[in-house]
């Protein structure tokens, strides 16, 4: 085996390179793939968007198409929709934070004080399975039942009630987006948590139990803290996607009559710039949705790591 | 063990009934589905309320699902995805994280950095797009495949597994003269098939149910995957590529082709679910347990 150098201060950077690059040549042979995807996709991107900054025209190519500095940005800033966009696009992702994100951490405590480990197993198998199912199918079921004779408004019918045209009404769709969410994810959510709640030494219940905590006390100060290092991290990774999370299925379920609460940044970008192809003005909305996210991430993250000792890094 | 009181009992009782409800809450509208695909049109149309069993029998729904042609295309294009899009990711994805699982390189924090700020900034749909039709993937099935290649979450888990192999396998592998290539294939892929097996399922579900790559990058409708024909089925309602006979019967039949379709659709997903479900979850405790 080769000595290693003691002296490695001493070498410049450039040695230094040209060492890591000869002892793991293999390596970076099996990185290369990935890495270029990476540049590829995501890197190139970054460095195309600042079309946002310019009026960008395909035929002219993005360095010589004319810089315009903030102008589309502006133009969105004053822009009719602008305050409803931002709006809709907080109030989807907070409620659907709200409700959506503790409902499987609910779910793996219930789950965690069932003692008949086959039917844990059933429910668990069951409720996993919605997860798997196609976005696509989720929503056509979405709308097939929520139309004016679909099943909900027959079971409405029955018990006296009027028919309520769910996905035709802006107040309904938020209501609607977000309990089929949890519907869908709240068993595979579980998953994680449960697995945490498993890790936790056993004596430390049994200690709390001879203390005389009951159930709920031994839940609020064993496993509760058990779980929150997972909580935390997951948490400071669903905020981080906030402004542009789930627009596949906003897309699936929105209507011109539900833009009004439907209509989200993401979307917006998507019908001014893929189907409108307005490239310059739709990259610079969706650069600004992607600086909120990054500052979101960062922001949870910093007030995290001061509030416990959990964070990312 | 914990004392049963009467309220304790009472409690695990509540949660039971609870816990039952849920998995009938989950379950009922796919066997709602089930039922009405198999159903007469006629009578379904009639029929409100719940479903306990098809509503009279019927295979119209299926017949008329299964000479559509389009939705034979889109299995084949999605089929096509999938296999080689999973092969690809697998590959590149475990490759990578074997690189950057190994303590010889320095760099690899470096580049697990700029892996991981990808997951919280992007440039955007727009410069993604751009970037597709300039690479010329524009209306081509690779548009669905290489720009998806390789998800960040499935490499920190085959990297975090990777990690786990013993070093000395690794050291007495290169004094026997093996290079970090002869390793990867000889040693660490065959001793970690359980994490590849997960990671190709997340794969290929990502692979199954993705529309929205499709649904931008696509024009010629021969190369739409299935779920893009399911899509103008089911949310743009659009039955008219079924040919259902005459327009009456074709409004009757709309309904009960929608259930079929779904069916259809995700009958691989039902059939392989029970049998493959506690891979999948062993894929998110892998990930756990170092996560």
């Amino acid at each position: 085996m080769p000595v290693k150098e003691t002296r490695t201060s001493k070498k410049s950077l450039m040695q230094r390179i040209r060492r890591e690059l000869v002892v793991n040549r293999y390596n970076f042979l099996l990185l290369a793939p990935v890495l270029l995807y990476y540049i590829l996709f995501h890197y190139w991107p970054m460095y195309g968007a600042q079309i946002a900054f310019r009026d960008y025209s395909p035929a002219k190519g993005i360095l010589s198409s004319p810089w315009v500095g903030f102008q589309y940005f502006q133009q969105f800033f004053t822009s009719y929709y602008f305050g409803r966009l931002i709006v809709n696009t907080v109030k989807l992702s907070v409620f659907n934070l709200l409700w959506g994100f503790p409902a499987p951490v609910l779910l793996a405590l219930l789950l965690n004080e069932v003692t008949h480990q086959g039917f844990k197993r059933v429910v668990q198998t069951i409720t996993y399975l919605p997860h798997f199912i196609s976005l696509v199918v989720i929503c056509g079921i979405i709308l097939d039942f929520t139309k004016l004779d679909g099943v909900v408004n027959q079971l409405i019918a029955l018990f006296g009630g009027e028919p309520i045209s769910f996905m035709l009404s802006p107040q309904w769709f938020r209501t609607v987006y977000i309990s089929t969410s949890i519907w869908q994810e709240i068993g595979w959510g579980s998953i994680i948590y449960l697995s945490t709640i498993s890790s936790i030494p056993q004596d430390l219940y049994e200690a709390a139990e001879m203390d005389g905590a009951g159930r709920i006390l031994q839940t609020i100060h064993i496993t509760l803290p058990g779980i929150t290092p997972t909580i935390t991290v997951l948490l400071i990774l669903r905020v981080g996607r906030l402004m542009s999370l789930g627009y596949e299925k906003v897309l699936l379920l929105y209507n011109e009559s539900t833009y009004e609460t439907a209509d989200i940044i993401s979307t917006y970008v998507y019908r001014r710039g893929i189907l409108n192809a307005e490239y310059s003005f739709s990259a610079a909305v969706g650069l600004f949705n992607s600086v909120i996210n990054l500052f979101l991430v960062v922001a949870v993250n910093y007030i995290s790591g001061k509030v416990s000792e959990n964070s990312l890094w | 063990m914990i004392k049963k009181t009467p309220a304790r009992k009472a409690f695990l009782i509540c949660n039971a009934i609870f816990l039952v409800f849920l998995c009938i809450i989950t379950l009922y509208p796919i066997l709602f589905v089930l039922f009405a695909s198999f159903s007469d049109p006629g009578l379904m149309m009639k029929h409100t309320g719940l479903l306990l069993k098809p509503e009279g029998f019927s295979l119209e729904a299926y017949r008329a699902v299964m000479q559509n042609p389009n939705v034979w295309r889109g299995y084949g294009n999605t089929l096509f995805v999938v296999l080689i899009g999973t092969f690809l990711s697998l590959m590149t994805t475990a490759m990578a994280a074997y690189a950057l699982s190994r303590r010889s390189m320095a760099t690899r924090r470096f580049f697990m950095l700029l892996i991981i700020f990808t997951m919280m900034f992007s440039g955007g749909l727009i410069p993604l797009f751009l970037v597709v039709r300039d690479i010329g993937l524009y209306n081509t099935r690779w548009s669905l495949i290489l720009p998806v290649m390789v998800n960040a979450t499935n490499l920190t888990i085959m990297r975090t597994s990777f990690q786990e192999l013993p070093v000395s396998l690794e050291e007495s592998a290169k004094i026997d003269g093996a290079n970090d290539l002869v390793i990867f294939a000889r040693i660490c892929l065959p001793l970690c098939k359980a994490t590849m097996a997960v990671m190709c399922l997340y794969y290929g579900v990502a692979y199954w149910n993705s529309w929205f790559q499709a649904s931008i990058y696509l024009r010629r409708r021969e190369l739409f995957p299935l779920q893009l024909i399911l899509r103008e089925i089911l949310i743009m309602n659009d039955t008219s590529s079924m040919d259902g006979g005459s327009v009456g019967d074709q409004e009757m039949i709309g309904e009960t082709i929608k259930y079929a379709t779904i069916i259809i659709s995700t009958l691989p997903i039902l059939v392989l679910y029970p049998f493959l479900q506690k891979y999948f979850v062993k894929g998110v405790m892998i990930g756990a347990v170092k996560g």
